[in-house]
């Protein structure tokens, strides 16, 4: 069952109603357990949309998106959430909230409808806390943390899920350096050690091609690639789906992008 | 030990409305005394029942449209009992009643009509947070409006009936409304219990709930519809009483955390003897006879509320 498709989209495209044209067309995308495929593109490229059709909140209007082989707008939120752990772009705490609570909200799914949390749950919990090593937060307030911290925390939330898939949604929007590296080491060591397919989002060319395993390029909601970081992302291919001229040098064996200037000329 | 604190406030307070009001009964005829047994007691129960109603109602919506300000009377609820009831008070019923019907049907429409625009905001893809608030203060006003074009031409008898109505009382209490709300809270009170869980989630927002496993649509649907339906009997049989919907789901908050399921037995317990200690005072301060509930609510819920919005704001 080593190589079981956990998420299979197939040949698909989608047309938001009212819309003139397809938002999604012919994209295909296959991950199975212990790889990292990463969809990158920039603004309005059609990643969110990529993702509602992967998590079945959109029908595709061809093709199709399945989780462990059933199609994925089949699944109810509460098998779903058992399969798949989803760190958003944004949430908002209504209320505060302290960390370790906040991570126990990933047991909602695998919680009986009227008892009480088990030995399980909080064990589950502690594990989800260890791994994203936030341990020593788990008595903070979340509006307490930093920008990382929290991405960790709400990682960790994902974990406590106990998923098999991983959705990632620019997990390091706003994030300084180091942070941003943390993540990824983080989300690397998940795919490897604990065996969890990983779907990332990002518009970071560099950091998908160090930590990816595939790499699917997207271009106005079309593929522009797909394959390994270095059989995709030559110079050309990047400078046209992100329209600006770059060089692409390679670095531990995977492509770095440095953006070139356009007017050298000018001061 | 809180939940023994909050246990003997809801008991004294109880205890109070039964051993004070107007008429002076001894300490040892409380058993036996007809005015405890037929009037007091029925009436403490009532107050009880219809606070903690209120409170639960005003905990469930705050949770539901993600407004820790939103209140049970914002959703329109309040203002189409009021139409209602008035209504039958200006067409000179004299059944007991009709009024309590009325303001029920009153409510129930105004429910409808808050609800269907509500929908309307997402093209009918589900309700809307912000589209329910703004439509339920849009139904409020309006049925505010016909209800006050109605009191102003009414006759001098008639207004003084409707605007005791329209800020709340207990006056009416039986062991028939009892009963009546004994038989009739349960399913929307066990409505709410059953969604506690899934409200902690709607806090993140409705994207990252659905992603940890909850039905959203359904979700919002039940905990609307229940805590409506709520509002409307505890409104049909005393009133408009402000406030405690209000007030009180935030103490308990600010006492029981954020986690919906210790926090709604709380409300109830919370909104229950704030109520009953707030009508006995109304019987009490100007006996014999009797303010509104709903000015004693608002005298101490205001300042209350300040107090807890300051601490809101600055933590």
């Amino acid at each position: 069952m080593d190589d079981e498709l956990i998420l299979d989209v197939a040949d698909v495209s989608y047309r938001y109603p009212d819309a003139a044209g397809d938002a999604l067309a012919g994209v295909s995308l296959a991950i199975r357990p212990g790889e990292l495929h990463a969809v990158l593109g920039p603004n309005g490229s059609g990643k969110t949309t990529l993702l509602r059709v992967a998590l079945g909140t959109l029908v595709p209007r061809v093709g199709r998106a399945a989780i462990l082989g059933r199609p994925a707008a089949a699944w109810v939120p509460r098998d779903l959430a058992r399969v798949a752990g989803v760190v958003t772009q944004r949430e908002d705490n209504l209320f505060p909230q302290r960390v370790r609570d906040t991570v126990g909200l990933g047991r909602y799914a695998r919680l009986p409808r009227w008892g009480p949390e088990s030995a399980a749950d909080h064990a589950a919990v502690d594990r989800a806390l260890a791994r994203c090593d936030v341990q020593h937060l788990a008595s903070r307030w979340v509006w307490t943390l930093s920008g990382g911290e929290y991405q960790r925390v709400r990682l960790a939330r994902a974990l406590a899920q106990e998923p098999r898939l991983l959705v990632l949604d620019e997990p390091t929007a706003n994030l300084d350096l180091r942070h941003e590296m943390q993540l990824f080491e983080l989300v690397r060591a998940l795919v490897e050690r604990h065996y969890l397919a990983v779907l990332l989002v990002t518009h970071h060319v560099n950091l998908a091609a160090r930590f990816a395993d595939h790499v699917l390029l997207l271009a106005g909601g079309r593929p522009a690639g797909a394959g390994t970081p270095a059989a995709v992302l030559s110079p050309d291919a990047v400078a046209q789906v992100f329209d600006w001229p770059v060089a692409m040098t390679p670095f531990d064996g995977r492509p770095q992008l440095t953006p070139l200037r356009q007017r050298k000329d000018e001061p | 030990m809180k939940t023994l604190a909050l246990g003997a406030v809801a008991l004294l307070a109880l205890l109070l409305a039964i051993v004070l009001g107007p008429a002076h009964v001894a300490l040892a005829d409380l058993a036996t005394s007809d005015i405890v047994r037929s009037l007091r007691l029925p009436r403490a129960m009532l107050a009880f029942l219809v606070g903690g109603a209120l409170a639960l109602s005003g905990t469930g919506l705050q949770a539901l449209v993600r407004n820790p300000l939103a209140d049970p009377s914002l959703l329109g609820i309040s203002g189409g009992a009021g139409l209602g009831a008035v209504v039958a008070i200006a067409l000179h019923v004299t059944n007991p009643w009709t009024i309590p019907l009325a303001a029920f049907a009153g409510a129930l429409g105004a429910m409808a009509l808050v609800y269907r625009l509500g929908v309307m905001g997402r093209g009918g893809a589900g309700l809307d947070a912000a589209t329910l608030l703004l439509a339920g203060v849009a139904v409020g006003a309006f049925a505010a409006a016909v209800t006050t074009a109605i009191v102003s031409l009414s006759d001098a008898a008639q207004l003084r009936n409707a605007q005791l109505w329209l800020w709340g009382g207990l006056s009416g209490a039986s062991w028939q409304t009892v009963g009546l709300m004994c038989a009739y809270a349960p399913i929307p009170i066990l409505a709410l219990l059953a969604s506690a869980r899934s409200l902690d989630l709607l806090a993140l927002g409705e994207e990252p709930a659905r992603h940890l496993g909850v039905d959203v649509p359904p979700l919002k649907r039940r905990v609307y519809v229940a805590a409506s339906l709520l509002t409307a009997a505890a409104v049909a049989v005393s009133g408009v009483i402000g406030f405690v919907g209000l007030v009180v789901p935030h103490a308990m908050r600010l006492l029981w955390g954020h986690r919906h399921r210790p926090l709604f037995p709380a409300a109830f317990v919370g909104g229950g003897a704030l109520l009953a200690l707030s009508d006995t005072a109304a019987r009490v301060i100007v006996a014999p006879r009797e303010l509104p509930v709903g000015i004693v609510t608002a005298l101490v819920g205001v300042p209350v509320f300040v107090v807890l919005l300051r601490r809101w704001t600055t933590s």
